[in-house]
């Protein structure tokens, strides 16, 4: 089955790995821009990073033939330093028309700090003064829910969000319904330990249904998998789920919400199928 | 075709499918339990909230129910303040 990893750090991860996710299905994926592990210490070091990722990966998944999108932002660690975080978010507009910019994320909350408020609205700002979509990080674990919570707060201030462009992510039990009652869409994040399984992933869809929701690796530099997402294909399909309901999530569903952001341009993989030269004897 | 649906196997095809995964995550449990309990300090754990937070989350799952993941969760959730965005809340 074809799937499209909506969230994975692909930066992080070698070309094998890419080159193992397209054999297991994937066509396309989307990187938002996250910590790196450390905090940066300059906008010049934030310029480069956002090249990287709107000119080289999108080379290197392009080997496996995987569809390579982005998002831009500075991420929510690094929102304590309120006056660097300004000076990202102004050299953002630079990267916005580039081909496979999506729009503004992963833009959220860590610890639900006032000064990752302060950073979270201008991003907010920033997206709807630029008609981008937005991609929202949750805080994890003791956070999460209070940290949802707030996120949401701030999103439904402003009346100029319409939620049917926002994905808000890492949602579990206890916050999937927040997002999806106020109308906006949502993710799974499936990772060791810290986040969903493919089991409860699976529990969930159960229970809430599979509009305006998609599942996703988030693989990065820490322990994490970037084939998670055929793990969960493989948890409904051993529930018994038809691979049609299957593929709603893993491809339709990723496919309609990134179709809102004026760079998504998408070839489905059977018409790059159907548009190669036929040879005749 | 996007409307919650019950799991389309029986309640007795998932046990069968989920009992041994369940069994050893009890004896999973367990055992860390119990290994904290024959460490040394061992009662220097037993007035660490985390600790009160985990027989919390035990004894959900000792009840009946339909989302006792949810209610597990919030177990391990810090409280949200309503209102807490707006100016006289002073946050």
């Amino acid at each position: 089955m074809y799937f499209f990893d909506p969230h994975v750090h692909m930066i992080s991860r070698v070309t094998d790995d890419y080159e193992r996710m397209a054999r297991m299905g994937c066509v396309g994926l989307s990187e938002p821009a996250f910590w790196a592990g450390f905090d940066r210490g300059s906008v010049d070091g934030f310029r480069d990073y956002f090249r990287q990722l709107t000119e080289f990966e999108p080379t290197r998944a392009g080997w496996s033939g995987i569809q390579h999108y982005t998002w831009l932002c500075i991420n929510a660690k690094e929102a304590e330093n309120v006056e660097l975080s300004r000076e990202v978010i102004a050299m953002i507009p630079e990267f916005l028309d580039r081909s496979g910019v999506l729009g503004i994320g992963e833009i959220g909350l860590n610890k639900n700090t006032p000064n990752e408020c302060t950073i979270f609205r201008e991003h907010v700002d920033l997206a709807m003064k630029t008609n981008e979509q937005i991609l929202i990080h949750t805080p994890h674990l003791d956070d999460k829910y209070k940290g949802t919570r707030m996120i949401i707060d701030m999103l439904l201030e402003d009346d100029r969000v319409d939620p049917g462009r926002v994905l808000i992510d890492h949602v579990e039990e206890h916050t999937v319904g927040l997002a999806r009652e106020e109308g906006f869409w949502c993710a799974m994040t499936l990772y060791p330990v810290t986040k969903c399984t493919p089991s409860r992933a699976a529990d969930i869809i159960e229970m809430y249904g599979t509009d305006r929701i998609m599942v996703n690796s988030a693989g990065d530099w820490g322990p994490s998998n970037p084939t998670a997402v055929p793990d969960f294909i493989q948890e409904l399909r051993r529930r018994g789920y038809p691979e049609t309901r299957i593929k709603t999530i893993v491809y339709d569903n990723p496919l309609e919400f990134f179709s809102g952001s004026k760079n998504f341009q998408f070839t489905p993989p059977d018409t790059l199928l159907e548009s190669r030269p036929v040879e005749v004897e | 075709m996007g409307s919650p649906q019950i799991t389309p196997q029986t309640a007795p095809e998932v046990f069968d499918q989920t009992y041994l995964d369940i069994r050893a995550w009890v004896l999973q449990v367990a055992a860390s339990l119990d290994r904290i309990d024959r460490s040394e300090e061992a009662d220097s754990v037993n007035v660490d909230r985390r600790r009160e937070l985990i027989q919390q989350g035990v004894e959900i799952l000792g009840q009946p129910g339909r989302n006792r993941a949810e209610q597990v969760q919030m177990i391990f959730s810090d409280p949200y303040l309503p209102g807490w965005n707006q100016p006289e809340s002073g946050a």
